[in-house]
């Protein structure tokens, strides 16, 4: 039992962050403007909250500290998303370019900073892993539900799960959504009944920004002890599970849970006996998230549709 | 299109067409002023001297000019296979996993081929080429009979791959005392085609005297065949090809296919290079296939700006590689090529400005 509420718990370790910047990417894809600088959003979030964590873990400990570096870690990934939008909504760049720039940009960036600030000049930023949960209060002593979703935990998790919620009712049940989607799918039809184009892309590439270097930050304080200017590829996983979630919240979550299952599996199959029995190479493991994945991308995409209009600059002019 | 003769009899000139090159030239000169900028931040007093070893640190002597093409041949190799997708509108982000399958196979042939005498070599760039087009043709297959997002299959295949390398390096040319693989037999390296004699003590070889002439025959085949035009016709308009009779499955996995070829070769040609290249038993993705991401954006997608894009990235990175004698990080190349490719992405802008000032100058002369 122990073995499954530790399978449980490391799910939810690469589920959250993955989801989180995939639901960022949603809307941005959902406003028009495809965003594969997801992997240097989550960078550079990651890069400024944890310094700022680095600065101020001697004065402050704990979920204040974490709660000032979420607020960093999205408004960090809000500007540098910034970049994206202007690129590719005022300047109508190709998105695809601006975004490959970004990501060429933000681990360079990470390492060039963090060498300069730090007296040190390395380019790791070491912080103190004071946020993990043992047990939460009460809920942590539920049987079963509250060893698998209460215990050896983080407030980021339950903030994940919050910010699932929160978007699938932004995108279906409020103005904003529906402006977005329309953004998305006909803009010049929204434009013509008075949606500002322009604001609803720039609020869909913001968002994104914001979650994706949430994201970031998430993933890191959940799975390392140091900023080296990587996210391990998570920011081009997340592009993947939008895609494979179909650009739908939900979907996207449930993208993400099999991914992150997979990717649990993979990497603690030597703890799981009858994996470990198999006696297959360890490389065959790491494989099985990323093959999995696309076994069910081909039963499931038939009819995958991205939102229409997105990749597309708008052309006032165009009909 | 663009160079048509308007009907008025008179002809101006199109600076339309110059838009491409112009807007590259236009945004190397913004990253390389930002990157000047950068450095004085960093570090006034010697930010001259680093600007100075980025702009002419590669042409201190033969030796660095031969490393530029060195370092150039595996890049212009991986932006050829990015460019080449994109005329077809596929983005090929997965190079990097067809990249080093296609290492993976030139090493498999270069250690056990020893048989095959002074043709090993060639036998070990075609199996580059072949492992490298097999590793596109599942994302191929997926994308035309499937209708799987390619980005996302390629972005799979990355891993796969990466660990499949892992897997066929360990079972078939391993060493285990460094981790990696074995090195090649001698006769299993790319002649030096003469580069040793142009350019001695230097890596290049004759790897870049390939990559040139691929890049020329990746020219002719888009530009002057059937077969890139239904490529490129795929790429506008997918329905109208396909009421023109063209199959778009057939030149989607065909074109995918070529891809990964050209991808492979390039992992072929690094590690057949003669230069003290091994795959390396790691968790990580190769860099060669995104770096192709950015020539092939830098060269605007046409095979001779993409040789040409691939020349400057690997001209600034030697460069920059001296940089450090001033006590600057390497990553300062890395954040000029990525602000030059962003700049790169406002061609379009610049393209509706020229078009626009050519249309008011046609509207003076009538």
């Amino acid at each position: 039992m122990s073995t499954i509420y530790f399978l449980i718990q490391q799910t939810m370790f690469f589920t959250i962050p993955l989801m989180v910047v995939a639901l960022g990417g949603m809307f941005s894809e959902r406003s028009g403007v495809v965003n594969i600088a997801l992997e240097g959003i989550m960078l550079m979030g990651g890069f400024c909250s944890i310094f700022f964590i680095n600065q101020m873990q001697d004065t402050l400990s704990g979920q204040l500290l974490l709660i000032l570096a979420i607020l960093i870690a999205m408004a960090s990934g809000a500007v540098f998303s910034l970049l994206h939008a202007y690129a590719s909504i005022n300047m109508k760049a190709d998105q695809t370019i601006s975004g490959t720039a970004l990501n060429l940009l933000a681990p360079s960036l990470a390492i060039f900073m963090a060498r300069m600030i730090q007296p040190s000049g390395v380019q790791q930023i070491a912080f103190n892993n004071t946020f993990r949960i043992a047990k939460v209060p009460v809920l942590g002593d539920i049987p079963v539900i509250g060893n698998m979703f209460f215990q050896n935990t983080y407030i980021t998790t339950y903030l994940g799960v919050l910010i699932l919620i929160v978007s699938a009712i932004v995108l279906f049940k409020t103005k904003f959504g529906l402006r977005l989607r329309a953004c998305g799918e006909h803009p010049q039809a929204a434009d013509s009944v008075g949606v500002s184009v322009y604001k609803i892309r720039y609020s869909g590439v913001i968002i994104s920004g914001a979650l994706g270097g949430l994201g970031g930050l998430i993933f890191i304080i959940t799975t390392s002890t140091n900023y080296n200017a990587s996210v391990a590829g998570y920011g081009f996983l997340a592009l993947a599970v939008l895609i494979f979630g179909q650009w739908k919240p939900y979907k996207v979550a449930g993208a993400a849970l099999f991914f992150g299952f997979m990717k649990t599996i993979s990497a603690t199959y030597s703890t799981i006996p009858w994996l470990q029995g198999l006696n297959l190479s360890g490389y065959f493991y790491k494989m099985i998230p990323y093959i999995a994945t696309l076994i069910v991308l081909v039963f499931s995409s038939k009819k995958s549709q991205a939102p229409r209009a997105a990749g597309t600059p708008y052309d006032q002019g165009a009909r | 299109m663009m160079s048509k003769k308007d009907n008025k009899g008179f002809r101006i000139p199109d600076l339309t067409r110059v838009a491409g090159p112009i807007s590259s030239i236009g945004a190397i000169v913004v990253g390389l002023i930002i990157g000047l900028i950068i450095l004085l931040i960093a570090n006034p007093s010697k930010a001259l001297e680093g600007f100075g070893w980025i702009i002419g640190g590669s042409l201190q002597s033969p030796k660095d000019i031969g490393n530029v093409l060195y370092y150039a041949t595996p890049i212009i190799m991986t932006g050829l296979s990015v460019a080449f997708a994109f005329r077809t509108s596929l983005f090929n982000i997965g190079a990097s996993g067809q990249f080093i399958m296609g290492a993976v196979g030139a090493v498999i042939v270069g250690v056990h081929g020893k048989f095959l005498g002074s043709f090993q070599w060639v036998a070990a760039l075609l199996a580059s080429m072949v492992f490298g087009a097999l590793w596109a043709l599942i994302p191929g297959i997926l994308k035309a009979f499937y209708n799987v997002n390619e980005v996302i299959s390629f972005i799979m295949t990355n891993y796969i791959g990466m660990y499949l390398a892992n897997i066929l390096v360990r079972e078939t040319v391993y060493h285990k005392l460094t981790n990696r693989s074995l090195p090649v037999a001698a006769t299993a390296n790319i002649p030096k085609m003469g580069m040793d004699k142009l350019f001695p003590e230097s890596m290049a070889n004759g790897g870049f005297i390939i990559a040139v002439l691929i890049a020329i025959l990746v020219y002719i085949l888009l530009n002057k065949t059937t077969f890139g035009f239904e490529l490129k016709a795929c790429g506008f308009n997918k329905d109208a090809s396909r009421y023109a009779g063209i199959n778009a499955k057939k030149n989607i996995v065909l074109s995918l296919l070529i891809a990964g070829a050209l991808a492979g070769i390039g992992g072929g040609l690094l590690y057949l290079a003669g230069s003290g290249k091994y795959i390396y038993v790691e968790d990580v993705l190769a860099a060669e296939g995104f770096t192709g991401i950015s020539v092939a954006l830098l060269g605007m997608s046409h095979p001779i700006g993409t040789l040409f894009a691939g020349l400057f990235i690997a001209y600034i990175t030697v460069g920059g590689s001296y940089m450090q004698l001033a006590g600057f990080v390497p990553e300062i190349i890395d954040i000029i090529t990525a602000t030059i490719i962003y700049f790169a992405a406002f061609a379009l802008i610049l393209r509706s400005v020229l078009q626009r000032f050519r249309f008011r100058k046609a509207g003076d002369k009538s």
